[in-house]
């Protein structure tokens, strides 16, 4: 582990903002039958720039990091930095949530009562930023990039889910923000749209270069999206391995039959397979 | 990347029609007159319980002169006013209270006890005390049809606003908004749909009660023609001067307000709700 934080030091390995730094965190959940710890003294460091991918069983505890950082919830012990600014720590448990982090959904939360448009417009139009007129032209830019023309004005409810999570991913890149938080943004879509949706969040992330902390319990999803996958331990969750990807990006979908990555795959395989059989045994319930 | 490309929003060619007795009207109209064929039937040969009603060719008999009469009209124009009214104020005040009791714990845990108290007395219950309570008889009126309406949309507020999800929240507090921004972007329009139910559900309960409140509180119209007093007292003079098919045309010049009172309403609400279509 004590390689691991030392990176953090090092920072903008990519060349981008938005370092975090999770130190010691604990996380411990009140429930009707007690205390439950779902996080323990779990550290990573993610380097600024740099598509980190969090995998682990469901109900391993992983959203709950995520929540810490995003301000949803609160830690128990530990602290979490933002490029070297505290989010939360000893004095203030719980993070104020803000658009530097922007969170895309595991199930999408798209303003089913706002069009496309309006949906990533929303950002700069609450935080004033930019007034309304502004606001949808830059989302109007943004969502041709994203191959979003001529759905702006249709509602979220009536285009595909892939597009759908395309739309959401622009609503996040719209706040400009330092770190995407994506909690197993495509769990729900079928395995040909999913690796459309790689590809197309790989592209935007070549022309954004955010950070992008990944939620998935995907093997695969993890090791060609990632410049690192982080394998947790299930409940409590902490790194149990931290995978180097040394495939160079760009990537795209030839990368899946190469030998390098059928390597990859067998050396994390085994690792995931334990705690997935951890958890299925404590018959964890999806948190 | 041409693969990420949207595809063009293409409509599907239209389909074909469903037939003549596929059409929703034409199937309405053959609802309507099997149902009064087999009362005429049933009133001309006396069967047992619908055979005491006066059959529909002596409502209509009853009915025709009433469609001149000045009076039959007023107690349209009456009825619908005060309806209009009571519904309106329900709405003025139970949507405010209903988010309030929605939104803040501490105003839902002092009216909470309250509202569930008086929620179950009927409007019937109140005309006594409404008589009483209030300088006119338009306002007595007025307060028991309000009353009428006013649970079921405060109702159909709290649980609409407490069924929005709470990752709606989640995005937008973390994409910057404040609790005004939170109120007005995500509550409002997240409770639309529940509010529109709330209504219609709301204007059917105060044709319900329209005929109570006119009833007793004693139809005093402006023009005192012998049906000008709306249309629920009209039923209940119908029904003192034993006059039976006037009775059913009172009832089912109801039935009728009531209905065009919730199409009308239905029919904003999909206004109000565009999103809702693209179900």
């Amino acid at each position: 582990m004590s390689a691991v934080l030392s990176q953090a030091s090092q920072g903008n390995a990519h060349g981008g903002k938005g370092a975090i730094r999770i130190e010691h965190v604990d996380k411990v959940y009140e429930a009707k039958s007690g205390p439950v710890q779902a996080v323990s003294d779990c550290s990573l460091d993610i380097r600024a720039g740099e598509i980190c991918m969090i995998v682990g069983p469901s109900g391993c505890g992983k959203t709950t990091l995520l929540n810490a950082i995003a301000g949803f919830h609160d830690i128990t012990g530990g602290a979490i930095y933002l490029d070297g600014q505290m989010l939360c720590g000893p004095d203030r448990p719980k993070a104020d949530p803000g658009p530097d982090r922007v969170v895309v959904f595991q199930n999408g939360a798209l303003f089913p009562w706002k069009t496309n448009l309006e949906n990533v417009a929303f950002g700069p139009v609450v935080q004033g930023k930019l007034s309304k007129a502004q606001a949808a032209e830059k989302a109007r830019g943004l969502m041709a990039d994203a191959g979003l023309a001529g759905v702006e004005h249709n509602y979220p409810g009536e285009v595909s889910s892939g597009m759908r999570r395309r739309v959401e991913i622009v609503r996040a890149l719209m706040n400009d923000p330092k770190v995407l938080l994506l909690d197993e943004p495509f769990r729900a879509l079928d395995q040909l749209t999913k690796s459309v949706m790689h590809e197309a969040l790989l592209e935007i992330y070549y022309k954004n270069k955010v950070t992008i902390f990944f939620i998935t319990h995907d093997l695969e999803e993890a090791i060609f999206l990632g410049h690192r996958v982080a394998i947790m331990t299930t409940r409590p969750c902490r790194p149990k391995k931290i995978l180097e990807v040394d495939i160079p990006h760009p990537r795209d979908y030839a990368v899946l039959t190469s030998p390098r990555f059928r390597e990859l795959m067998e050396e994390t395989v085994s690792a995931v397979h334990e705690e997935a059989v951890k958890a299925f045994e404590a018959g964890e319930k999806e948190m | 990347m041409s693969a990420v490309a949207a595809p063009p929003m293409a409509r599907p060619p239209k389909k074909k029609g469903p037939g003549f007795f596929g059409h929703p009207v034409v199937r309405a109209i053959i609802s309507i007159a099997v149902f009064v064929g087999l009362w005429e039937v049933a009133s001309r040969y006396s069967l047992p319980w619908i055979g005491q009603a006066p059959p529909p060719t002596k409502v209509v008999d009853a009915w025709v002169p009433l469609l001149t009469d000045q009076g039959y009209w007023y107690s349209w124009f009456q009825s619908s006013r005060r309806v209009l009214s009571g519904f309106l104020s329900a709405m003025i005040i139970g949507i405010p209270l209903g988010l309030a009791m929605a939104t803040s714990r501490v105003f839902n845990d002092i009216t909470f006890p309250v509202f569930e108290i008086l929620r179950p007395v009927p409007p019937l219950a109140w005309v006594p005390a409404a008589i009483i309570f209030w300088p006119t008889q338009e306002l007595s009126i007025g307060f028991v049809i309000f009353l009428g309406a006013i649970y079921t949309i405060m109702l159909n507020v709290i649980g609409g606003a407490r069924s929005i999800d709470i990752r709606f929240f989640q995005a937008a507090r973390s994409m910057g908004s404040s609790n005004w921004d939170i109120f007005r972007r995500i509550i409002l329009p997240g409770v639309l749909p529940s509010i529109v139910v709330g209504c219609e559900v709301g204007i059917g309960i105060t044709w319900n009660v329209v005929v109570a409140a006119e009833m007793i509180s004693g139809g005093g119209g402006a023009i005192q023609s012998s049906a000008g007093g709306g249309l629920g007292f009209f039923i209940w003079n119908s029904y003192i001067g034993a006059s039976y098919p006037l009775i059913v045309v009172g009832m089912i010049s109801i039935g009728i307000a009531g209905y065009i009172s919730s199409a009308i309403i239905r029919k904003l609400g999909i206004l109000a709700t565009p999103w809702l279509r693209a179900r």
